[in-house]
């Protein structure tokens, strides 16, 4: 069992068109450099010197990790990781 | 309970508890109807605030035209008062959302412009902004980042709440342009210690996430992080499992984004039950399920109405 990571439409040039990559780490740092060993350039996508990037949001196990530890939110095997671009949406 | 105007009786809504539906007597869920405004959501409270907002500064005088990007709640909200202070008002709306809403907004007179399914509000925000460029002499009230819209929540709504739940634990609401969660969120940290303000954010299909770059991701100026305790992300699977389980289990006939905020909310119970701790859970309800039935969100099996939700800006 691994970390399944769902990948926005709009970065699956990184994973050669895959809407699903699988990775390991024990937090989320640690899972994207795993991801970035099999998918370069994906790490930059998300990341930035002050941390997760702005228009970035990424959900473990459907919770945004800012709100969990950020980068340094553990992760383990069995997790689900959601990167989506910030978006408008509806609801207004 | 007496109003001199229609427009007068915004707010004040009632805070109703769900027992079927709370885990424990000690572990609550409560239930605040905001379809019980003058155009039936949450939105009038914002709308009336940003509209008298720019009247008192002069921005607005009689024959003027507002201009908004809005996938229904706020236009429909917005249509009324512009109909009865005699403003005109265009709406840059997504063309993927119900029929019902488009409906209403014509029905009150407004005008519609569509904007391009793929790239949902992002992509509506950014033709209202052009928009606004374009015609300086239009005034855009621009909800996603007028204080106003976030300052009639900690007016109102936070007050009610606090009023009717003095020992609330949670409150969740929907997060769109974050007004509702910045305004109850601020006022009921200043009053209530410990309070959890959490957040219920519908997950689209591909297409609503569908940017030409990651430069075109959109946060509204309103949000302030800090605000929030956590944030859930909701499938439209789960929030319309959650929406027929209210009307089903509490026979409460609400919209989609009820059940996104049900779904957090069940969440938090479970764990506050889980803990052993007592939890007062303060759901907002943002409107009632009638501009939903054309989704076809409440017939038929789940399966069913979750295909056809795919590719719709659903709440």
């Amino acid at each position: 069992m691994a970390i399944e990571v769902r990948i926005p439409t709009i970065l699956r040039t990184y994973t050669g068109g895959a809407k699903s990559v699988e990775g390991a780490g024990d937090t989320l740092a640690g899972l994207f450099s795993d991801l970035e060993s099999r998918h370069g350039g994906l790490r930059d996508r998300l990341v930035d010197e002050a941390g997760l990037r702005r228009f970035i949001n990424v959900y473990l196990n459907d919770e945004d990790v800012r709100f969990l530890g950020g980068l340094e939110a553990p992760v383990r095997d069995g997790d689900t990781v959601t990167v989506l671009p910030a978006v408008a949406g509806g609801m207004a | 309970m007496r109003y001199d105007s229609l427009l007068d009786s915004v707010g004040g809504t009632p805070l109703v508890g769900l027992p079927r539906l709370s885990p424990s007597p000690d572990v609550r869920l409560w239930a605040k109807l905001e379809d019980r405004n003058p155009t039936g959501s949450v939105k009038d409270r914002a709308a009336f605030c940003m509209v008298a907002s720019a009247e008192k500064d002069g921005l607005l005088s009689p024959g003027a035209t507002i201009l908004e990007p809005t996938s229904g709640n706020t236009g429909i909200s917005l249509a009324l008062v512009a109909r009865l202070h005699g403003y005109r008002l265009i709406c840059v709306m997504p063309e993927n959302t119900s029929a019902e809403r488009r409906q209403l907004l014509e029905l009150y007179g407004a005008s519609i412009i569509s904007s391009p399914a793929a790239g949902g509000s992002n992509e509506a925000v950014r033709v209202a902004k052009e928009l606004a460029a374009a015609h300086p002499d239009w005034v855009m009230l621009y909800q996603y980042g007028n204080e106003a819209n976030s300052r009639a929540h900690y007016e109102t709504t936070g007050p009610e709440l606090l009023a009717d739940l003095p020992q609330i634990t949670h409150f969740v609401a929907g997060l769109g342009t974050s007004g509702t969660l910045m305004g109850t969120g601020r006022y009921l940290r200043e009053q209530v210690p410990g309070v959890q303000v959490v957040a219920a954010e519908p997950r689209y299909g591909e297409l609503v996430y569908g940017l030409r770059n990651m430069d075109e991701g959109f946060v509204p100026e309103l949000y302030d992080e800090s605000v929030l305790t956590r944030r859930f992300s909701v499938s439209s699977a789960d929030a319309l499992r959650r929406t027929r389980e209210l009307l089903e289990v509490e026979g409460l006939f609400a919209g989609i984004s009820s059940g996104c905020v049900l779904h957090a909310g069940l969440a938090l119970a479970g764990r506050a039950q889980a803990d052993g701790q007592r939890a007062d859970i303060a759901l907002l309800i943002a409107d009632g399920g009638w501009k939903y039935l054309s989704t076809g969100a409440y017939g038929g099996s789940l399966a069913e109405a979750e295909s056809r939700l795919e590719g719709q800006l659903w709440a």
